[in-house]
């Protein structure tokens, strides 16, 4: 058994046999030519059908990997017609009077160059493409096969390096995984496996004599295993079990609506701790952002992030979920996320201290900042504002005037921003308690169970002393959650659930009949969560 | 003849994609479009030199239109820019 390792360019496991990709023989010779006309003809034609060529990889990888991935083939039909390419090509033709192939080649290494010497990771990888293109042009000048490149079985592909025309022409089914020695995670070939969700490693050390051998590729340590042990077949089949289980309830339920036999639809959001995260959400069908939670912008930067700042990270992503519910979380700082340049002072009992609501209306210009972001960002795309740790009337009244005040600021100053829902997070006894008072001025509660449980039994979950005391179930906390969604519901609003307990489906059921609409749970959680609903009466 | 600067957001800087939209887009218009990096100027025509010029987040690039929809492209490429890059 041998190891080698890479980095990971697409997750996933693979186990299977070797098929070492032969490396093509694209030498190009030298040929004096006596016509040059007919040379320049020979590349004009040959122009003409690499673009045909393109045009058809680009519609093969719509319908594969849609229409964003699609469009590099539509930018290498550019580069292919590009002025400075053609120029450079038909000079050559016609100053060294030699045949197409070569000036080809020769552009393909001088373009090449200018990519590969640049001091940008992303930019050297260009010079992959415009070697594929070449290549291609070559092939098709002197009559080589340009078409698919095709298995018997399915196997694991290793490469020198693979271009993104040859990815997206092999046959998806039987291909296991990518295995590269050159590459990069960056390639245009990395982004499509990601999409084709082919687990793929690049920059392996592979030996040369590896074709027909049995190996593990894991899209998740970046390791190649030769030769693997019994043991380490099982340990990765049971993963890959795991990843397929995944993926059917992906193919079964993706773009399936959340709603019980009877019709009962539950919005099912995701919760994210990043602009990156939003992707995953996306990935895994999430109807909505259920709680973004805002910290991550404060614990990245050395000082307090600015309005600029937020709002383009706000913008991002109300622009990414497309329309799709965004509710962004104002900071939630204290307890136990610390920060610098807050100067916190320390405290004897975090957890009942000077945090989020209350760091915001003591020091109401961080918020406002915040709140502008947020108010600007509405302008973009459907963003929510959601307001954690209340405990009193007040406290909502204040957070509501600083918004009226800076929407009138806005109004005079001509900048823009759209409509924005305003809600606030239940999460103390207390606020459960007056939620009758707090739900005539707010659009939505989202029930936040983790600190409303250890407020409730008054447990900390980090003393492991008290665990036999600690019941995620208890029936308190169960009827405060069914009181809240009492009191949302009479007032005409809607009532979910963005904690930990969202994604426990003992409770899903018990919640739906409580009357909870919205359920906000990590992204890999979804379509868990979503058959079950399907499957309830 | 109008110009303006514009400083690049995007985190990839002016990337393969962007590049060859913003070269379509240039290409609806008769006015002579160039991009100026450093003292080297290219025209938006040109997909590879866009790219040569290998422009990063956060560095400044000079837009230039002249011809007879001067007013037209410039907008537009302004536009572009504010939305792709």
């Amino acid at each position: 058994m041998d190891i080698y390792t890479g980095s990971v360019a697409s997750k996933g496991i693979a186990i299977g046999t070797i098929k070492e990709l032969a490396k093509k023989d694209n030498s190009v010779r030298r040929v004096s030519i006596t016509d040059v006309e007919l040379e320049k003809e020979r590349f004009f034609k040959a122009q003409v059908k690499t673009m045909e060529q393109l045009d058809g990889l680009y519609e093969l990888a719509k319908k594969e990997v849609g229409e964003e991935n699609a469009l590099i083939f539509d930018t290498h039909k550019m580069m292919v017609e590009d002025e400075d390419y053609t120029d450079s090509i038909i000079n050559i033709i016609e100053t060294q009077k030699v045949n197409a192939e070569y000036a080809v080649a020769v552009t393909s290494d001088n373009f090449a160059l200018t990519f590969s010497s640049m001091d940008d990771a992303y930019m050297k990888e260009r010079a992959a493409d415009i070697r594929d293109i070449s290549d291609r042009l070559i092939n098709v000048l002197s009559n080589k096969d340009n078409s698919a490149l095709t298995f018997e079985t399915p196997c694991i592909i290793v490469a020198d390096d693979l271009t993104p025309s040859e990815t997206i022409q092999m046959d998806k089914t039987k291909i296991l995984g990518f295995v590269t020695r050159k590459g990069s995670v960056n390639s245009h070939t990395a982004i499509l496996s990601r999409t084709m969700a082919v687990p793929a490693i690049v920059c392996v050390p592979v030996p040369s004599d590896v074709d027909g051998k049995n190996a593990i590729v894991s899209g998740f340590d970046g390791s190649l295993i030769l030769n693997p042990t019994e043991e380490k077949v099982a340990l990765a089949k049971k993963r890959l079990e795991l990843e397929k289980r995944h993926k059917e309830l992906l193919l079964q339920y993706k773009g399936k609506e959340t709603k019980t036999k009877s019709g009962k639809k539950i919005n099912l959001y995701a919760n994210v701790g990043s602009v990156g995260d939003v992707g995953l959400a996306l990935q895994n069908d999430a109807e909505g952002i259920g709680l973004f939670r805002s910290e991550f912008l404060y614990l990245e930067q050395n000082d307090y992030p600015n309005e600029e700042l937020q709002l383009k990270t706000y913008k991002q992503a109300a622009e990414m979920m497309a329309g799709k519910k965004v509710i962004i979380r104002t900071m939630d700082i204290g307890a136990d996320k610390q920060i610098d340049y807050f100067n916190l002072d320390l405290e004897e009992n975090p957890a009942l201290g000077y945090r989020a609501v209350r760091i915001c209306l003591t020091e109401e210009e961080i918020f406002r900042t915040q709140l502008k972001a947020l108010i600007r960002a509405s302008y973009f795309g459907k963003i929510s504002i959601m307001v954690p740790m209340i405990t009193s009337v007040w406290e909502v009244e204040r957070v509501k005037e600083i918004m009226k005040e800076i929407e009138v600021e806005f109004t005079s100053k001509k900048i823009p921003f759209g409509k924005y829902e305003f809600g606030i997070m239940i999460e103390t006894p207390a606020a459960v308690i007056i939620a009758d008072q707090l739900a005539p001025l707010v659009d939505f509660f989202s029930i936040g169970t983790n600190d409303l449980t250890q407020y409730t039994i008054a447990i900390d979950r980090q003393n492991q002393k008290l665990e036999k005391f600690y019941d995620p179930h208890h029936p308190a906390v169960l009827k405060m959650i069914q009181m809240v969604a009492q009191a949302g519901k009479a007032h005409g609003i809607w009532t979910g659930i963005c904690g930990e307990l969202a994604s426990d489906q003992e409770l899903t059921k018990t919640f739906i009949d409580y009357g909870i609409e919205e359920l906000s749970v990590s992204p890999a959680a979804i379509f868990a969560i979503r058959k079950l609903i399907r499957e309830l009466d | 003849m109008k110009s303006f600067e514009y400083v690049i957001k995007d985190e990839l800087g002016i990337h393969v994609r962007p590049a060859g939209l913003l070269s379509k887009e240039g290409k609806k218009f008769k006015s002579d479009i160039t991009i100026e990096k450093d003292g080297k100027v290219v025209n938006t025509n040109k997909l590879m030199a866009i790219m040569s010029l290998g422009v990063k987040q956060g560095e400044t690039i000079i837009v230039k239109v002249e011809g007879e929809d001067e007013n037209e492209a410039f907008d537009a490429i302004q536009q572009f820019l504010e939305s792709n890059l």
